[in-house]
């Protein structure tokens, strides 16, 4: 991590948090911190990402502002971890996706809406892409064709694996732990990643946007991750099914993939929905306006993504099937380019902070 | 903005823990209550907002607290740090009451954290809110807001009118405008006045320009005032102060807890002239902790610098400011703004009389180890060993005051005692305003907020019963 105005900040606040330690009890943040008296670059954006915003010490801070000292804990790992996310990208000319991320977020799905309904209503005759095609095997692939569904989901897809592991490989060289990972370690950052202990404040759950705890964020972040999930799950046995197995698309209500693909959608939706409610009620103090892009395109970008699955499943026996099945595919392309350039990157990076975390406090030191 | 016009069953004055306590305790037991905090709503919370834990009586573990601690141990620890300038009868209530505020404090939405990094000494006795007194204040105002408890900030309870040994009306300004409250009773619980320096100025000149005022700047003592001008009687020492070494680039006010700098022991500390004045090592830093604010107050100029090498730095919590570090004592002398010459002579002196001991102890950090210095004035006792190793470290060090020891006089119902010894009909007192009852010399760790969650408690219920009747 290169020094910046941010990262100094940061360090100045951490180290009065190091002085005062009355937090030590809402997350794996302050017991990190109270391990050592000296903060490298590296070990800030390990305590950025380790940061889940609970905004716990926020409120409870006596320095908070308007207090001269102004500590602000939330904003400033916030401005730390948006800094990380352009460091690790890969390749690294792409960091720039990072400055305006709700444009570049706004315009890859509009380009991949664009892309989709161009080629679909430019190569596919009319007669087939809007005639009712019935709820059969391959009735999806008249539309479109399975293997170029196979070869650009694929690609794209994988081109995002790639940088999201190399930007995790750039964050633990940087940012992670030295100690050696056990099993133990990964089990309890799966475990802490899984629950989202860290949202959990001291027992009583997050500060959305006053004094007052609620369990309202940690409830609606696990239906979107445990929505996007099952989403994951439900294409990826869509995808055996079809390549392996020749079970060709679309399938029965009743069937795996959808019944995953239903249930998820639904998790993303009231997901993706809450928290974007919460948005509009936020407190400004604790977040910073710059980073509101970023997450309110990665938002919405799931949100559509579960809106259209979800069209796309009530429509399909009409004739706007073809067109359905465009914007969903459309949308999910830009999911899946955008997956390494968007606020995506925080689950991968807020694990590798979880299991550094673990690894520490086995070994009690810094 | 609540209507004044109505008369409040109670009016509590003051925002902090004591007087949130007696407002959630007052509406419980059925009475309308207003709270009139001075501070604006950001900084509401007094002196509670930087504090911490609560010390709380126990027989048995008791989640947060670990072992046991009982009341005639609590009463020991009392009687010892007050050298017998307390109350028994107040006291001993106190401490029983402290054993069984934990459910009503959970119910009111505190919640509670294991001793903190670096106090596990504390485990036993204190109870640690999570996130600290600021996190404590605001769930009580989240308890009192929905249980109706009207809340004025930025307002001030200016004066409480008594007649016949009765309040009869109360004058407040909110926002700066003036205005009448009638109630039937009245909790004082508005701290002390520590922050008002023209009135600490009667007692210590213009070294008060000097001092750095720990907590709230709204502790401003007026009620305090007013009552006592009202035949009132009062307790406590007006003359005293808690008062600690802080690092003296501390803010003027509400630095809290990080400004605080536990170097004292493992190192030398000269005035503005260079020169040693007390021993530095006369006890473990706890017992010793309270006593360097009154001495370096005492100092031309109120400040005082501690020096020490680094040997020394690993051994105490640096402070929030950075250490002012040199690779000679000349050149610390100088970023500290001392006398160079001076600095190494006093420097040199001690060394010497380190040297003189001929090592009979073995300096230990973690107990009095009887490393003292020989034919030095003052002597330092524990803990001496050579200013030898660069870089060597400085501090500078102010007094900083906690709060204050002079209060109104108060039964064990809470209830004010005028001069002629009868309570007042209908005023009540909780917190810092009547801590100097019970707590009327030095200092005991969480003491303060146990004295403010019993007696508010005792007010808010007296008060409420009273209104009522």
């Amino acid at each position: 991590m290169q020094e910046t105005d941010a990262l100094r900040e940061a360090r100045h606040e951490i180290e009065v948090c190091n002085a005062c330690r009355y937090c030590e009890g809402f997350c794996a943040v302050f017991p990190a911190v109270n391990l050592r008296r000296e903060f490298s670059a590296g070990d800030l954006s390990y305590l950025a990402n380790l940061c889940h915003n609970c905004r716990g010490c926020y409120y409870a801070c006596q320095y908070a502002p308007p207090h001269e000292w102004g500590i602000n804990i939330p904003r400033s790992l916030a401005l730390v971890r948006a800094q990380s996310y352009s460091e690790y990208a890969w390749p690294p000319k792409l960091a720039r996706a990072f400055e305006r991320n709700g444009v570049v977020l706004a315009g890859a799905i509009a380009a991949g809406l664009v892309v989709m309904l161009l080629l679909t209503i430019g190569l596919v005759p009319d007669a087939r892409l809007y005639a009712a095609h019935p709820v059969v095997p391959g009735a999806f692939y008249q539309v479109i064709p399975l293997w170029m569904m196979q070869v650009v989901g694929l690609a794209t897809f994988g081109f995002s694996l790639v940088a999201l592991g190399q930007g995790a490989l750039r964050f633990w060289r940087d940012a992670g732990g030295r100690g050696k990972i056990t099993v133990r370690a990964v089990l309890a950052a799966l475990h802490d990643v899984a629950t989202l202990k860290n949202l959990g404040g001291g027992g009583g759950g997050c500060n959305d946007n006053s004094e007052r705890f609620s369990m309202r964020r940690r409830r609606l972040h696990h239906a979107m991750m445990y929505g996007f999930l099952l989403c994951f799950a439900a294409t990826c046995t869509g995808f055996v099914y079809d390549s392996f197995l020749g079970w060709a698309a679309p399938y029965p209500f009743f069937s795996v993939p959808v019944l995953l693909g239903t249930l998820g959608g639904i998790g993303l939706l009231a997901g993706t929905g809450g928290l974007f409610a919460m948005k509009l009620v936020d407190d400004p103090g604790p977040a910073p306006r710059e980073l509101l892009g970023a997450d309110v395109a990665l938002l919405g970008l799931l949100f559509f993504a579960a809106l259209t699955g979800l069209a796309l499943l009530a429509l399909r026996g009409t004739g706007a099937m073809g067109i359905a099945l465009a914007v969903h595919l459309g949308v999910i392309l830009a999911l899946f380019v955008t997956l390494p350039y968007s606020k995506m990157v925080h689950g991968v990076y807020r694990g590798a902070a979880l299991l550094r975390a673990a690894i520490e406090k086995r070994a009690g030191v810094g | 903005m609540p209507d004044l016009s109505k008369p409040y069953d109670v009016l509590v004055a003051g925002g902090g823990n004591a007087a949130l306590c007696a407002a959630i305790t007052a509406r419980q037991h059925g009475a309308s209550v207003l709270l009139v905090e001075h501070a604006p709503r950001a900084f509401r919370g007094g002196n509670s907002r930087h504090t911490r834990n609560l010390r709380a009586m126990h027989e048995t573990p008791m989640a947060p607290l670990t072992d046991a601690y009982g009341e005639d141990e609590y009463w020991d620890d009392l009687k010892r740090v007050t050298g017998g300038n307390t109350d028994e009868h107040l006291a001993r209530m106190t401490i029983r009451a402290s054993s069984g505020v934990f459910g009503w404090m959970r119910q009111s939405g505190v919640q509670f954290q294991p001793s903190l990094t670096g106090t596990l000494n504390l485990s036993r006795t204190n109870a640690f809110f999570l996130g600290g007194g600021k996190a404590l204040v605001n769930a009580y105002y989240l308890t009192a807001e929905r249980l109706g408890v009207d809340i004025l900030y930025d307002s001030e309870v200016m004066a409480l009118r008594l007649e016949d040994g009765a309040v009869r009306r109360a004058e407040i300004t909110h926002k700066g405008f003036p205005c009448t409250v009638t109630a039937r009773c009245v909790v004082a619980a508005s701290g002390g006045f520590q922050a008002n320096l023209d009135w600490m100025r009667q007692y210590w000149g213009d070294a008060v320009d000097n001092f750095v005022i720990r907590g709230t700047p709204f502790n401003r003592g007026r009620l305090l005032r007013n009552l006592l001008d009202q035949k009132v009687a009062a307790v406590g020492d007006p003359t005293q102060c808690h008062a600690v070494a802080l690092d003296a680039r501390a803010p003027k006010f509400d630095g809290g807890i990080t400004t605080r700098l536990d170097s004292v022991p493992f190192s030398i500390v000269v005035n503005r002239d260079g020169e040693r004045f007390y021993d530095e090592g006369e006890d473990v830093w706890p017992k010793r902790y309270a006593i360097w604010g009154r001495l370096i107050a005492q100092q031309p100029g109120q400040i005082a610098y501690s020096v020490c090498d680094a040997k020394s730095v690993p051994l105490f919590m640096p402070s929030v400011y950075p250490a002012v570090v040199a690779d000679n004592l000349g050149e610390l002398a100088e970023k500290l703004g001392l006398d160079p010459v001076k600095l190494r002579a006093t420097v040199a002196r001690y060394n010497q009389a380190v040297r003189a001991d001929g090592g009979k102890a073995r300096f230990d950090n973690t107990k009095l180890d009887g490393c003292a210095t020989e034919g030095l004035d003052p002597p330092k006792t524990n803990w001496a060993r050579a200013i030898d190793t660069p870089p060597f470290t400085g501090y500078p060090l102010r007094p900083g005051i906690t709060f204050t020891y002079l209060g109104v006089r108060v039964n064990d119902r809470a209830q004010v005692l005028l001069e002629d010894g009868r309570p007042a009909a209908n005023l009540y007192a909780s917190g810092e305003i009547m801590a100097g009852n019970i707590l009327g010399r030095g200092y005991l760790a969480g003491f303060g907020m146990t004295i403010g969650t019993v007696f508010g408690r005792i007010a808010g219920e007296e008060a409420a019963r009273h209104a009522r009747n």
